[in-house]
């Protein structure tokens, strides 16, 4: 791109540069850049670096902090070279032709512009580097020793503020160490569309800070305030104490609700910690804990989510404290969501399991308690259970959605050569038939048909049963940034629009739960019209159509987005919610389908696989789904189970899985913490967090993301624990490394057989509404109450409460207007919320499947598109500020995510 | 001599007998004695042995009496304290950077309102110098940025086991001085923490005393600090026995700090 040519011996070097490039010069080497480039980006590629703070290649120029000045002369008319008379910005300079620069390296006067606005920006800037956080990784530190005058001019005192601002419960501001560069307001209005912070007053009382709910009018909030100065029984520290205005609730707590009802805070806000180029936004949990210099960073990429986020982790003595994003330009640039940085606690909590634990059964069979064990002991008791469980029924194998590519082709590896079944799902959550159709006929063995950058540049992007937000993380910034820069259209079939969707000025294409497929159909058809219309002409061969995993669990949706996909031309892909759902499909933990793509099926598909195997001939049937394995289970038709990180309040029936671990005759549990299944579990054989192992996830564009172990530890990953459980049963499995695996996926290869013809189910009819019911729309929130997140209070506050929404005429129906309670019904329980009026069809509630205090799945044991009953209802308000976990470093306070069968009151 | 030296030798392998012939006899080129000196020769090797014994001796008792060491000996390590009894140790960690031989860990952690151990925002949670490896260089003293960290001159430091030689927060901190209130209690009020850097403050203010007795009032600095005090929840203890306790029982507050910073822990 840049091309760097020494100072030309002839004027004929430079006279024909290629179209669109500017050629100029900087310290006297002549450059080649293309037209529009900022003078400090090229310094940057010839190497000569120019100190900066406001500058950040993902943001907007905005020449805020006049670090990076340097001497420019430009030629005039007649081609005669003319210094501008001041020096100037270069990160908001372009290139032109002829133009000839001058950094500090070359100019004294560069040089000493550069000193004086270093001692400028010291003025105001307090001398804690001590304390500071950022000491030791700061930019401003290493510019003020290489670009500084080494002694202050300033004897005043310095303007002070009081500090730290928590402007959320996760971020912490000290507005006296703002450079005011704004890196961080550019990052949340450009590109996280948060515009959570902005800069507030002028002159030297410029600063940044939250919105003044004073003059905008949030509900029910309060200034925010500094957090120092309690008492140690909770009461606010008198005055003459302590310092000032304090907010007693101190940073822990809930964030600050919007009129929206959306907490007072964005996904995506560490971002600004990470890019704040001093020390003025840092992070409550880290805060203090570490140095940069302690630290040991290892690339790693974030497990929560399908994105596959480069991320470094940061570990001191063995514990992670702290998660950066890592740069990676084709997945997720420098960008990362706030639960892959700050939910990582949950890998060293006090019931991660360390030991192998066995259930010693009494002569009649019931069940005692656990009790630690050696490896061998539990290996071989395992072995044995699984071998009589074999015998006595078969055994369902469930691997969960969270494994590395490795771990989920010795799952579905175990399951076919040792025991003998095609019984294994990684589905632990709401699926059907149709969803695996669909999967292995669109899904398995099409990697990288769509990638992030084809969500940037794809004109026309559509969503159906995807939030965006909330579901994808760092794809709704890809999407944001190609509408944002591309004017790219998107347009969403969803029940309302979120806020996501209103930052991606996205076109609803308004949808009751159930009704998606009769929309999809409708798309490009003459009997549509309004945004219907619009959607199905903007629809072509360049359009994206991207289906979350939640379409599954609408009777015919994926089908039709086949159809869709099939009759506009447009590309389809799939965005699960976990890292492991498609690795899943790939390696095939699916009832039907075998690694690589292959369906059972086929008997070709299924000699390839045995020959790779070494085994005879592997189970021709199609298994049973993760729903029918539990159900087998729990009618005693199956005679064990092999769970691995499944929780069951995420299944489809969470009581309905209980039951069967309890009926099931033998459940071997690989686990990383103590769950609701060690509880039941005949042998608990502890496996290695993805921090504690080596791996690759892969993730929704099915491009490969390796990444190392950053921990010593001893524990085992999955591959090996079932590798060894292989061998105490006498089978080899071969699976002991991770180049193993990969020896033999790469062996096994791609299927380029016949593929499994697409779903065709039919939608169902929309169900009859009787007065005060409603259709159940549900999905859940980025940050909630899943066993991922626990451990770390600072980042729960940031989370959106939860609130149940309804359209205005249904809530005047049931009597309920925002902020009254409503109660969302079932047989099986109710949950009661909030309600927010917002615009959506008729006859709809929704509710967050798993937050705090609406745990959808165990509580009314229905998911999306089922007729609830809701109503008005008081809301205890001890249920509001029981959420909010109380006390500074609370970590345990977070509520238990097993703890919410029953009743939700 | 160059050319005409240059050819065949007809004697290799000796070493004595060159050019100057085999006569060439060893003579002392120390004058040998004469007269009395002579005679007590074989008994000079003594003199110094016999003239020590007039001298002084240098010999050190040590275990039995110690012998003080030069004024800036680099001793044992000690955090010190604000007059108020503040640490001064902000837990920056810049003497663990210094350290070249890697024997000082250092954790900070947040000052909670209801726990303020030092000045401003941060404190050291943790503070551990391994004696097994330190060097006492000084160079963690050189970078502290609060002069909370200097050495002391003692210089007893050896024990019988590994552990026993990493010392911790306890350990190092220095007891309490005249007039100091135990920590943790607030910052004197209206006070930055530059006040204390400049030395503003000299001592406990009556807030943060009322603040210690209020919450604390088993401290043991307070009885010095309030002669009238009587802890809460010992009745009937004399309190003319209090007064005659002496001000350097800093421990019982000491403990009491320790034990309370486990709270900021994870």
């Amino acid at each position: 791109m840049t091309t760097t040519t020494p100072k030309p011996a002839t004027p004929a070097a430079t006279s024909a540069p290629a179209a669109g490039e500017v050629t100029f010069t900087i310290d006297d080497v002549e450059v080649s850049v293309p037209k529009g480039t900022l003078v400090i980006r090229a310094a940057e590629n010839l190497g000569i670096q120019i100190p900066r703070f406001c500058d950040h290649p993902l943001l907007q120029p905005a020449g805020a902090c006049r670090q990076c000045l340097v001497e420019v002369s430009t030629p005039d008319r007649e081609g005669n070279l003319r210094a501008m008379p001041k020096p100037q910005a270069s990160c908001t300079l372009e290139a032109t032709p002829g133009m000839v620069v001058k950094t500090q390296r070359t100019s004294a006067v560069a040089d000493k512009a550069q000193h004086g606005v270093m001692e400028l920006l010291l003025i105001n800037h307090p001398l804690d580097c001590p304390t500071c956080d950022k000491g030791g990784e700061c930019p401003l530190q290493n510019q003020a020793m290489s670009n500084g005058y080494a002694t202050s001019r300033f004897h005043d005192v310095k303007r002070t503020f009081p500090k730290p601002l928590a402007i959320s419960t996760e971020i912490l501001l000290d507005r006296e160490r703002c450079v005011l560069c704004q890196r961080c307001t550019r990052f949340s209005d450009e590109i996280a569309g948060d515009p959570f912070i902005d800069l507030q007053q002028r002159g030297v009382r410029q600063q940044i800070g939250v919105f003044d709910p004073a003059v905008l009018g949030f509900a029910g909030s309060d200034r925010a305030e500094t957090y120092r100065g309690v008492q140690p029984d909770g009461t606010p520290l008198p005055v003459a104490v302590g310092q000032p205005e304090v907010d007693p609730r101190g940073p822990v707590g809930m964030a600050t609700l919007d009129t929206s009802g959306r907490a007072f805070a964005s996904y995506f806000s560490g971002n600004t910690i990470q890019i704040c180029p001093v020390g003025a936004l840092t992070n409550a949990a880290y805060r203090f804990r570490a140095r940069p210099f302690d630290l040991i960073s290892t690339p790693g990429v974030a497990e929560h989510d399908s994105n596959g986020a480069a991320i470094r982790v940061d570990h001191r003595r063995g514990v992670v404290l702290r998660r950066l994003a890592g740069e990676d330009a084709a997945v997720n640039e420098e960008w990362i969501s706030d639960k892959d940085r700050f939910a990582f606690t949950w890998q060293g909590m006090p019931d991660r399991l360390t030991v192998p634990l066995v259930r010693d059964r009494a002569e009649d069979g019931t069940p005692g308690e656990l009790r630690t064990a050696s490896w061998a002991e539990a290996l071989e008791v395992a072995a044995e259970g699984l071998a009589a469980a074999r015998a006595a029924g078969g055994v369902g194998v469930l691997p969960g959605g969270r494994l590395p590519l490795e771990d989920a082709y010795a799952y579905a590896k175990f399951a076919r050569v040792v025991l003998g079944t095609n019984d294994v799902d990684h589905r632990a959550r709401p699926h059907s038939a149709e969803e695996e159709a669909f999967l292995a006929h669109h899904v398995a063995g099409s990697r990288m048909s769509v990638t992030f950058a084809d969500l940037e540049s794809a004109p026309v992007t559509l969503l159906v049963a995807f939030e965006p937000e909330d579901e994808g993380g760092i794809a709704f910034l890809r999407l944001r940034k190609g509408v944002q820069k591309n004017r790219n259209r998107v347009f969403s079939v969803a029940p309302f629009a979120s806020r996501a969707l209103d930052r991606l000025d996205a076109r609803l294409l308004a949808a009751a739960p159930g009704t998606e497929p009769e929309v999809l159909d409708a798309l490009g058809t003459p009997r549509a019209d309004g945004v219907l219309a619009e959607a199905g002409q903007a629809l072509d061969a360049s359009a994206i159509i991207l289906v979350g995993e939640r379409l599954a669990t609408i009777p015919g949706g994926l089908s039709a987005a086949l159809r869709l996909a099939e009759r506009t031309g447009a590309r389809l892909a799939w965005i699960p919610r976990r890292a492991g759902e498609r690795a899943g499909v790939e390696m095939g933990t699916l009832p039907g389908l075998l690694p690589g793509g292959r369906p059972v099926t086929d008997a070709q598909a299924r000699v390839d696989v045995a020959a790779a195997w070494d085994v005879e001939r592997l189970p021709a049937e199609p298994g049973r789904s993760a729903g029918e394995i539990l159900a087998a289970a729990a009618e005693g038709e199956l005679g064990g189970l092999v769970v691995g990180g499944v929780d069951p309040v995420d299944l489809p029936d969470p009581a309905l899985a209980r039951a069967a671990l309890e009926r099931v005759g033998f459940v071997v549990s690989l686990e990383v913490r103590a769950s609701a299944v060690t509880a039941l579990a005949d042998v608990v054989l502890p496996v290695a967090p993805p921090v504690e192992k080596a791996g690759t996830f892969l993730n929704w564009e099915g491009r490969p993301r390796p990444f190392p172990q950053a921990l010593t530890s001893t524990a085992m990953a999955d591959h090996r624990v079932l590798d060894a459980l292989a061998d105490a049963m006498g089978t080899m499995l071969g699976l002991r490394t991770v180049a193993q695996a990969h020896a033999e996926i790469d062996a096994i290869g791609a299927w380029d057989g016949a593929r499994v013809p697409a779903p065709a189910v039919a939608a169902a009819q929309p169900p009859t509404l009787g007065e005060g019911q409603a259709v159940l729309a549900t999905w859940h929130q980025l940050l909630d109450a899943g066993r991922c997140q626990d451990g770390e209070a600072f980042l729960a506050g940031t989370a959106q409460r939860p609130v149940a929404r309804l359209s205005p005429a249904t809530g005047a129906a049931i009597g309920v207007a925002t902020g009254d309670a409503v109660t969302v019904r079932t047989g099986a329980g109710r949950i009661v919320l909030p309600a927010l009026l917002t615009p959506m069809p008729d006859g709809v509630v929704w509710v967050p499947v798993h937050s705090t205090g609406s745990s959808v799945r165990p509580t009314l044991r229905v998911d999306a598109g089922a007729v609830v009953d809701v109503a008005a209802a008081a809301l205890p308000a001890a249920d509001v500020e029981a959420a909010a976990p109380t006390g500074r470093r609370a970590h345990a306070a977070t509520t238990d995510a097993t703890t919410t069968d029953g009743e939700v009151l | 001599m160059a050319d005409k030296d240059i050819s065949r030798r007809d004697r290799g392998g000796d070493v004595a007998g060159g050019a100057g012939g085999p006569e060439h006899e060893y003579t002392s080129l120390i004058e040998p004695k004469k007269g009395i000196g002579e005679v007590l020769a074989p008994a000079a090797g003594f003199g110094v042995t016999l003239s020590s014994m007039f001298k002084p001796t240098v010999t050190e008792q040590y275990p039995f009496e110690k012998v003080p060491t030069k004024p800036r000996y680099h001793g044992r390590h000690q955090l010190n304290r604000y007059p108020d009894g503040l640490e001064k140790c902000i837990g920056c960690e810049l003497c663990a950077w210094a350290c070249p031989a890697d024997a000082i860990y250092v954790e900070g952690a947040d000052n909670a309102p209801d726990a303020q151990y030092s000045p401003g925002e941060r404190y050291g949670r943790v503070y551990q110098i391994n004696y097994l490896r330190c060097i006492f260089c000084g160079l963690c003293i050189e970078a502290c940025p609060t002069r909370a960290l200097t050495m002391t001159n003692e210089y007893e430091l050896a024990g019988p086991t590994r552990r026993g030689m990493i010392y911790e927060k306890q350990d190092l901190l220095a007891p309490m001085g005249e007039g100091m209130l135990g920590a943790p209690h607030p910052m004197v009020p209206g006070t930055e923490d530059t006040d204390y850097y400049r030395g503003a403050v000299t001592g406990p203010v009556p807030e943060q005393i009322d603040w210690v007795a209020q919450w604390r009032p088993e401290d043991a600095t307070l009885q010095a600090l309030r002669p009238g005090h009587r802890p809460q929840g010992s009745g009937d203890r004399d309190t003319s026995s209090e007064l005659a306790e002496p001000m350097e029982h800093g421990q019982p507050a000491e403990v009491d700090a320790s034990a309370s910073q486990g709270r900021g822990s994870r």
